[in-house]
């Protein structure tokens, strides 16, 4: 070729610093990829490990009965071990625990029919439809949705007006409330990804089982279920863990009851003992670690 | 259609009555009528959207039809649940349970009508041994090639051991080598078992190699059904003669100018020889009609060469010429020519000449 035909063509692009720096990143990945995450990781490291690291720190000081002020000096297990020991923080553990397991049963029930309609039966419309209807209450304030729960609970309130006729009563302000509250709430992050799940299990599977002999309890039992695990695991964290951690929803509608998080609150504010709000912290954050790490042995999170 | 009356027929496996399927507005199966015999290799052929599909899984039950009747070896399917019917399905994508290892889904069939383990067991590797993957019995499908898994996706159909194996384009992902391999041990395996087979395709020269008989579909209609050679010497439209294989399609005026005759005519390319024109003008003998023209593109196939002529009055014309030694003069762009066929090799055609056909010549 000579000079001329290439002195014709289009002139390459101008050297500029923008262009030298993308072509020094261009030729050294590890840079690059330094680049990418420091922010986030130094974001991660500094809101997570520090923080976590710092409640258990803190679990490990004492509050002086008689200035009030946190003694720092005497580092001491006393604290985790009247969590550990204390019949009040047992039964509200266990009470939390089986509230959280109630809700997220209760929302995996719920979620899984309507999760299948909008996945395989509803038309492509109806489905977007039905994809909106479902993250719409994710717009609304989470108090709102928990005083409107209070109120439809309430004495003469909704539940009671519609129920009268049939004989049906509120089940008024207390555990009940609370788990209906809950589940109410977290539902949409159970139903999204059990949704989610089933749009990526191809129909032609489910064909193919039928075509096979197998009835629709059977499909559901040997195709479905065992496809959908991952993401039933995924949706019952997300109820589970939420609700693990709430305070707001027992203060408005179940009555005089506690949770784990009204006892951090209490104590971590009114009572002001925040060394035994750090141990109290504690307390969920073990049970999650031991929920994740029994779902992490089953499989399930090797295909979120 | 016609059937070959007379002629003792075997058995009907699958009978389509006026079958008709609508999605909203559009018709995907327009009354078809239908026999499938005991036995046979059937294949459905037709461009996509065209209506084979849906019959085929109108006929496993997936879908239902809106009007019409469907029987299955004499009884009344058409409102029967897929698992209820005794036919099984060969999907396009083999549809494998990816959480099942090879043995677990070709024994699934039998797991659901609650044979014991062992026996299950002992059946599903027998049909993987039919299909040559006995060794691969372990593995998940995920760990294996398209070529495998089509043949896991046959051996769990074949082991609960349907009456009729329903096929939807099968080998459609499969590249060239593996297609060619697959379709023979598809025919070795079908005049084996000895079921009948109905295969979906949209590959014309699949269906002309594989099929006893072929039903060509178009806008949800059987346009001519018969064996493949029926198909293919004796299309009846424009439309199956330029789907199926390539056609020189001479519409009523060209036929009038050219062939000193009324109607459409389909001519296949290798029908037509081409020989040099030296001086003197074309004679039309009565054995024969010779027609002068130039050669505009001349295609080297390995096999042959495809020659497109553009004759004297200005119509294309495609050829087919088979190198039959290596000493065989190519012809050149350029070049005049006679082409010369038998007037018996024209094939009369009913209605117009579909836009299908500028399509398939180009």
């Amino acid at each position: 070729m000579s000079l001329d035909t290439a002195r014709a063509a289009v002139s390459p692009p101008r050297e500029t610093a923008a262009r030298r720096v993308s072509a020094r990143l261009s030729r050294t990945p590890r840079l690059r990829l330094g680049l990418l995450i420091s922010a986030p990781l130094a974001w991660l490291v500094l809101v997570y490990v520090v923080a976590l690291a710092a409640l258990l720190i803190t679990a490990l000081w004492t509050v002086d009965s008689f200035t009030g002020d946190l003694d720092r000096s005497a580092w001491t297990l006393d604290n985790l071990r009247l969590v550990l020991t204390e019949q009040l923080y047992r039964t509200v553990t266990l009470r939390t625990l089986s509230i959280a397991a109630t809700v997220t049963v209760i929302d995996v029930l719920v979620a899984l029919p309507i999760a299948f309609y909008m996945a395989k039966v509803a038309s492509p419309r109806v489905q977007r439809i039905l994809v909106i209807a479902v993250l719409t209450p994710l717009w609304a304030s989470y108090l709102v949705k928990a005083y409107a729960w209070r109120s439809t609970l309430s004495d003469g309130g909704l539940v009671e007006w519609l129920g009268a006729p049939l004989g049906v009563q509120s089940p008024g302000y207390g555990l009940p409330a609370v788990v209906i509250t809950q589940a109410y709430i977290w539902l949409p992050y159970v139903i999204l990804p059990i949704f989610a799940g089933l749009e990526r299990v191809p129909n032609s599977l489910l064909d193919a089982s039928s075509d096979l002999g197998a009835g629709t309890w059977r499909t559901v039992r040997s195709v479905i279920m065992p496809l959908l695990f991952p993401a039933i695991i995924a949706g019952a964290i997300f109820s589970f863990s939420l609700t693990l951690g709430d305070y707001i929803t027992v203060n408005i509608v179940g009555g005089a009851n506690q949770m784990l998080g009204n006892l951090v609150y209490t104590n971590a504010g009114a009572a002001n003992n925040l060394p035994l709000a750090a141990a109290l912290a504690l307390i969920p954050i073990t049970i999650m670690i031991v929920f994740l790490a029994a779902v992490r042995r089953t499989g399930a999170l090797d295909n979120l | 259609m016609t059937a070959s009356a007379g002629t003792e027929s075997p058995p009907i496996a699958i009978s389509l009555r006026s079958v008709t399927k609508r999605y909203g507005d559009v018709t995907a199966v327009d009354e078809v009528d239908l026999d499938i015999h005991d036995g046979e290799f059937f294949s459905m052929l037709g461009p996509s959207g065209s209506g084979k599909t849906t019959v085929l899984r109108l006929i496993a039950g997936f879908e239902h039809a809106d009007e019409g009747r469907i029987d299955l070896a004499g009884r009344d399917v058409t409102d029967t649940a897929p698992f209820d019917r005794d036919v099984n399905t060969v999907f396009q994508d083999y549809a494998l349970f990816p959480h099942m290892n090879v043995l677990d889904n070709v024994a699934y069939g039998l797991r659901v009508r609650k044979v014991g383990k062992r026996e299950r067991h002992k059946l599903a590797r027998e049909a993987l041994d039919t299909v040559r993957l006995g060794h691969l019995a372990g593995r998940k499908p995920h760990q294996l090639s398209g070529g495998q898994r089509q043949r896991v996706a046959l051996a769990r159909s074949i082991v609960v051991r349907p009456k009729v194996l329903l096929l939807d384009e099968p080998l459609g992902a499969l590249d060239l080598k593996l297609r060619e391999q697959m379709q023979v041990e598809l025919k070795q395996l079908q005049r084996e078992l000895g079921i009948t087979f109905v295969f979906v395709t949209h590959d014309q020269e699949e269906a002309l190699t594989l099929s006893d008989r072929i039903a060509v579909f178009s806008e949800g209609r059987i346009v001519q059904l018969g064996s493949p050679a029926e198909i293919y010497e004796r299309p009846r439209t424009p439309y199956v003669a330029s789907f199926v294989g390539t056609s020189n399609i001479f519409d009523d005026a060209t036929s009038r100018r050219l062939l000193d005759r009324t109607g459409t005519h389909a001519l296949r390319p290798e029908k037509i020889t081409l020989s040099p024109l030296r001086g003197e003008a074309p004679a039309a003998g009565d054995d024969e009609i010779r027609v002068a023209g130039e050669i505009t593109e001349a295609i080297y196939l390995g096999t042959g060469q495809r020659i497109h002529v553009r004759l004297e009055d200005g119509t294309p014309l495609v050829v087919l010429e088979q190198s039959k030694s290596a000493r065989h003069e190519p012809e050149h762009r350029g070049d005049t020519v006679v082409a010369a066929w038998s007037p018996a090799d024209l094939v009369p055609l009913r209605g117009e000449v579909a836009p299908l056909t500028e399509m398939e010549k180009s």
